[in-house]
C-alpha cells in the first residue's frame, strides 16, 4: 500500500492539509443529529476496507509529518512520556503488539524479522533500522513504550490493572486533548475523569470501567471521542495552554471554516498478554470544517450537534466562547434535509446540499 | 463478552500422572503455530466433549509465560465432582483434539511488588509455578510456602524445592507440619503482596489473620475456584431468546444457556469475576447462590443471579437472556 | 474545632475522615499543628494505642499549644521538629525499619498529608490503608502545570506562582504523586484580563 506522506506543519505556520482521501475516509463521529456521553465501544476487529477502523493501527499521509511533530515536543518537555518503574515489562508488550500489527499490516512500509529475542525492525517511512535484544532495554536508545510510540501515530496510555481499576502508570502524550500526563500520571480510572462534567453522574464511567477490565487478550475494543480545536495544533497540552489557549481568539466569521478544526479521538483498547495491562491508544484527525461541510450528510449533521450542545460540555471541550462563531458558518451548510443514521459519508445515498 | 470468543485448537502432546491425584496435560497448537504468551496466574478454559455434555472448565497455566510453544495444566481427579477432572483423567490421551481459551488472568502478580509471598494449598500451586518462572527471570523477590497431604501428593514440591531451595518451604500434614502464619505475616517488609490459591478454608484463614495483623486489603491476592456444584433440576425461561431450558442435576446455569444455543458472558467460570452476572425478571421459589461476586443485599434481593455457579429451586425463574 | 467541612467536589479531590483506631502492632502518626487535636482524639478512643505509637509532630505557626499535651500521652516515640521538609530523611529511615501490619496515620494541612502520604506509599503501604484527618489551614499546595513549579501555601484564587510568575486559577483536580493541586494560566485567552483575587471556599 502506497502513502504519499505529507510534508506539514502542526504549529506556527500550519501548513496541515487533509487529502480528499483523507476527508473521504476521516472519522466522523456523530452517527445521529445530537449528542451525549456513552459507553459507544464496539469490537476493534477490522473495518470497511481503506477506512481508518480496517489496521489495528492506522497509518495515514500524516504520519511521518506526526512524528516530527512529537520529537519536537519531547525535546521541548520530555515529561509528556513517562512510564512507572513497574510498567517496562507493559512497555516491551506494546513494542510487540505494534511492530507484529504494522509489519502484517503493512508489509511495504515496516517489516520485522525475529530470531528468538533477537528482533530486527525496519521503519521505512522514518528511515528507521534497529537491531535489539527483546527484553532487554539496554539494547534500545529509549525505554520500549518511548521507542515505539516515537513511531507511531496518536498518544498512549498504557494502564496497569489493580484491585479493580485501571491506574495510569505509563503514557506517551503529546497530542492531547488539554490533559496533562505528568499530573495524571498514577490515577486511576475515576480520578483521571474527575474533570469530565456530567459523565461521571451518568455512571458512564462506572459502565465503562467495567468493561474495560473485561477486555480480554486477542479482543481489542474502540470507540470514538470528539472536541474542537482551533489551528490544526496537535500539541494542545496544559503545559502550553498559556501560549496556544490565545489562539482561539484569532478565529474571525471569515476565517472559521479555514481555521476551525474538528478533532476526533479513535481511542482502542488492547489487552497486553505478559503484563496483564491495558494499552489505550488515542489516535487523533483533524478536519478543517470547511473540509467537514464538502459532505453535505456531515454539514447538516455537525451544524445541528454543536447549535444544540450542552453548555457544560461546549465549556469543557474549550469551544463556547467561539460557538456562535461556529454555528453561524455552518448554518449555511444545513439545508434543514433529514439524515441518515451512522457515521458513514453516505455521499452516493444521500441528497447534495441545497441552498 | 465470553472469554469463549477466543478459542485455539490445540493437540495434546502429553498426559504425565504427576501423583495418585494430579496428571498434568500437555497442548501445542494444532496448526503448528506459536501460542499466546501470557502473565503468570492465568488460566485457560478448556473445552471437554463428554458424549453429549459439553464441558467448559478453568484450569491455571503452570508453563513458563515465555514459552509459547505449548500450554501446560495439572488436574487433581475430584471423584465427588461432576465429572470434568474425571474426563481429563480418564479419557483425555496423547493426540486427542480439544479446544481451550485464550488466557484469561484473574490472579495477577502485582508488578509494584517488593517482595511476593505465596501461600499454596494442594493444587492451589499451579498459578504459582507460572509465576515463579516469570518472577525468576525478572529477578523479582517471591518467598513461597506450599502445603501439601502428604510427600506422596506433593505435586512438583521436589522441582521447587531443587531449583529455588532458599525460597521455598514445603510443609507436609500427614507431619503435623503446619505454616507458622502469625509469624509468617508478623515482620514482612513493606511493600510485601500475599498471594493465597488453594482450598476455600485456607484463603478464609490467611485473608482472616492478615485482617487481624493490620494488612491493608490491597496487599492480599487470592484465587479460588469454585467447582459449581450438582443440584436439583430445575427449570428456566430465557426472555430475550424466548426460550425454556432444563438445567441438569449436574450441570451449572450457565452450561445449560449454553447447551440452549445462548451466549452468555463468562470468564472465570467459578463464581468470582462477576463476568456472567444476569438479571432476573420474575421468580417464584429460592435461590441458591453459591458465588464469592453478589454482596448480601444483591443475594437477597432477588434481583441477580450468578449462574455458573449458582442454582435455583421452586416453581418459575425468569431470566434476562 | 479547627477541621474544615470541605465542599462536595470532584473524583480525584482527596476527601478526608476521622481518624480511627486500628489493630496492630505499631502505629506511626504524623501531623502539624492544629493536627495534634485528632491525635488527642485518637488516644481518647483508644489509651492503649499510645505505647505501640511513634509520633512525628512539626507544631509550626501553634508553638508549644500542643506540645505538652502529647508529651503527657507517654508515646512510644515523640519527635517534634520544625518542618516537615527537614524531618523527611527521618522518615524515610523510619519506614526502611517498618513491617507490613504497621498502621499510618496522617492529620493536619493538606499539605503535611499529601506529601507524608507520598513517602508512606513509596515505601510499600497503599494509599487506601494511610488514614487522614483534616486540621487547620486550608491553604493548599499547587502545582503550576506549565513550569512545574509548586506554590506552597495558596490561599486565593487566582494566585501567581511562585516560580514563573504566571497567573493561575485554582483546579480541584488533584495528584498524590505530586501532592498538590493543579494550577492552570487563567488569562491565556485573555491575556492580563486576571480577575480579582478571591479567598479559597469563601
Amino acid at each position: 500500500m502506497t502513502i504519499q506522506f505529507n510534508d506539514e506543519t502542526f504549529r506556527d505556520d500550519y501548513t496541515f492539509k487533509n487529502s480528499q482521501w483523507a476527508i473521504d475516509r476521516f472519522p466522523f463521529p456523530f452517527h445521529e443529529d445530537s449528542y451525549m456521553y456513552s459507553v459507544n465501544m464496539e469490537q476493534h476487529q477490522g473495518g470497511p476496507a481503506g477506512s481508518v477502523y480496517e489496521k489495528r493501527f492506522d497509518v495515514d499521509e500524516h504520519y511521518v509529518a506526526e512524528m516530527k511533530d512529537r520529537a519536537m515536543v519531547l525535546a521541548e518537555d520530555p515529561l509528556r512520556c513517562q512510564s512507572l518503574d513497574h510498567m517496562t515489562l507493559a512497555g516491551w508488550d506494546l513494542l510487540e503488539l505494534i511492530m507484529v500489527s504494522k509489519s502484517e499490516d503493512y508489509p511495504d512500509l515496516f517489516e520485522l524479522h525475529r530470531d528468538g529475542n533477537n528482533w530486527h525492525w525496519i521503519n521505512r517511512p522514518m528511515g528507521i533500522e534497529q537491531k535489539f535484544s527483546f527484553m532487554d532495554e539496554t539494547t534500545l536508545p529509549y525505554g520500549p513504550m518511548e521507542y515505539i510510540t516515537r513511531q507511531t501515530q496518536g498518544d498512549f496510555a498504557v494502564l496497569d490493572q489493580r484491585d479493580d481499576n485501571l491506574w495510569m502508570d505509563a503514557g506517551m502524550v503529546t497530542t492531547q486533548a488539554d490533559w496533562s500526563l505528568d499530573f495524571d500520571i498514577g490515577m486511576n480510572f475515576f480520578e483521571w475523569h474527575a474533570p469530565v462534567p456530567k459523565a461521571h453522574e451518568m455512571g458512564i464511567f462506572v459502565r465503562a470501567l467495567k468493561f474495560l477490565l473485561n477486555i480480554q487478550q486477542g479482543a481489542p475494543a474502540r470507540r470514538l471521542n470528539w472536541t474542537m480545536t482551533v489551528n490544526p495544533l496537535l500539541d494542545t497540552s496544559p503545559e502550553n495552554y498559556h501560549k496556544w489557549g490565545v489562539q482561539k481568539t484569532t478565529l474571525t466569521s471569515d476565517n472559521v471554516g479555514e481555521k476551525q478544526f474538528l478533532r476526533v479521538e479513535l481511542q482502542t483498547f488492547f489487552r497486553l498478554p505478559r503484563s496483564n495491562a491495558l494499552v489505550f491508544p488515542i489516535r487523533c484527525y483533524l478536519i478543517a470544517l470547511e473540509d467537514v461541510v464538502s459532505v453535505p450528510k456531515w454539514g447538516r449533521r455537525l451544524h445541528r450537534v454543536l447549535r444544540d450542545v450542552p453548555v457544560e460540555l461546549a465549556t469543557y471541550k474549550g469551544f463556547i466562547d467561539n460557538r456562535p462563531m461556529i454555528v453561524d458558518y455552518l448554518s449555511e451548510y444545513d439545508d434543514g434535509l433529514p439524515t441518515s443514521d451512522g457515521i458513514w459519508p453516505d455521499k452516493d445515498t444521500e441528497p447534495p446540499f441545497q441552498a | 463478552m465470553s472469554a469463549g470468543t477466543n478459542k485455539i485448537a490445540v493437540t495434546v502432546s502429553d498426559v504425565v500422572p504427576v501423583n495418585e491425584i494430579v496428571k498434568r496435560f500437555r497442548f501445542v497448537r494444532s496448526d503448528g503455530g506459536s501460542l499466546p504468551t501470557f502473565s503468570g496466574g492465568a488460566h485457560t478454559v478448556v473445552e471437554m466433549q463428554d458424549g453429549e455434555i459439553t464441558r467448559l472448565n478453568p484450569y491455571s497455566l503452570m508453563s513458563d509465560p515465555m514459552d509459547q510453544s505449548a500450554y501446560t495444566i495439572s488436574v487433581r481427579r475430584d471423584d465427588e465432582g461432576r465429572g470434568g477432572s474425571l474426563f481429563m483423567h480418564q479419557k483425555v490421551k496423547p493426540g486427542d483434539e480439544m479446544v481451550v481459551s485464550y488466557p484469561v488472568n484473574l490472579f495477577a502478580l502485582d508488578l509494584r511488588a517488593r517482595k511476593n509471598l505465596m501461600i499454596a494449598g494442594g493444587i492451589g500451586i499451579t498459578p504459582f509455578l507460572a509465576q515463579i518462572k516469570q518472577l525468576s527471570a525478572m529477578n523479582g523477590r517471591f518467598e513461597l510456602h506450599y502445603a501439601c497431604r502428604s510427600s506422596a501428593l506433593a505435586s512438583y514440591a521436589d522441582e521447587l524445592t531443587r531449583d529455588h531451595p532458599q525460597n521455598v518451604q514445603i510443609y507436609f500434614d500427614d507431619a503435623k507440619q503446619v505454616i507458622d502464619l502469625e509469624n509468617l505475616l508478623d515482620g514482612q517488609p513493606l511493600g510485601t503482596h500475599i498471594y493465597v490459591c488453594g482450598p476455600k478454608g485456607m484463603i478464609d484463614w490467611v485473608r482472616g489473620k492478615a485482617a487481624d495483623l493490620g494488612w491493608p486489603r490491597e496487599a492480599i491476592h487470592y484465587e479460588e475456584f469454585l467447582a459449581p456444584q450438582s443440584g436439583k433440576p430445575f427449570e428456566v425461561k430465557l426472555s430475550v431468546s424466548n426460550k425454556i431450558i432444563k438445567v441438569g442435576e449436574h450441570q451449572s446455569l450457565l452450561e445449560a444457556i449454553e447447551a440452549a444455543g445462548v451466549d452468555a458472558p463468562y470468564l472465570c467460570r467459578g463464581g468470582a469475576c462477576g463476568q456472567c452476572e444476569t438479571s432476573v425478571i420474575g421468580y417464584d421459589g429460592k435461590f441458591l447462590h453459591r458465588d464469592h461476586w453478589l454482596d448480601d443485599e444483591e443475594k437477597a434481593s432477588g434481583e441477580k443471579i450468578m449462574p455458573c455457579v449458582s442454582r435455583f429451586e421452586g416453581k418459575t425463574l425468569v431470566l434476562d437472556r | 474545632m479547627s477541621s474544615f467541612d470541605f465542599p462536595e467536589s470532584i473524583k480525584s479531590r482527596p476527601r478526608y475522615g476521622t481518624l480511627e483506631p486500628r489493630a496492630g502492632k505499631f502505629h506511626l502518626i504524623i501531623a502539624d499543628a492544629e493536627g495534634a487535636e485528632a491525635i488527642l482524639g485518637l488516644a481518647r478512643s483508644d489509651p492503649s494505642l499510645m505505647a505501640k505509637a511513634h509520633i512525628i509532630y512539626f507544631p509550626l505557626d501553634t508553638g508549644d499549644t500542643f506540645t505538652g499535651q502529647l508529651e503527657a500521652l507517654t508515646p512510644k516515640q515523640l519527635y517534634v521538629g520544625p518542618s516537615y521538609s527537614a524531618a523527611i530523611p527521618r522518615l524515610r529511615r523510619t519506614l526502611q525499619d517498618a513491617h507490613m501490619g504497621l498502621q499510618v496515620y496522617l492529620t493536619g494541612t493538606e499539605g503535611l498529608m499529601g506529601q507524608a502520604m507520598l513517602e508512606v506509599t513509596d515505601a510499600g503501604i497503599p494509599h487506601t490503608a494511610i488514614q487522614t484527618e483534616h486540621r487547620g489551614s486550608v491553604a493548599r499546595r499547587m502545582q503550576c502545570v506549565h513550569c512545574k513549579g509548586v506554590t506552597e501555601d495558596v490561599i486565593t484564587d487566582p494566585f501567581e506562582c511562585s516560580h514563573c510568575g504566571l497567573n493561575l486559577f485554582v483546579r480541584d483536580h488533584y495528584s498524590r504523586r505530586l501532592a498538590a493541586f493543579q494550577g492552570v494560566c487563567v488569562d491565556a485567552e485573555d491575556p492580563s484580563n486576571v480577575p480579582e483575587k478571591v479567598e479559597l471556599y469563601s
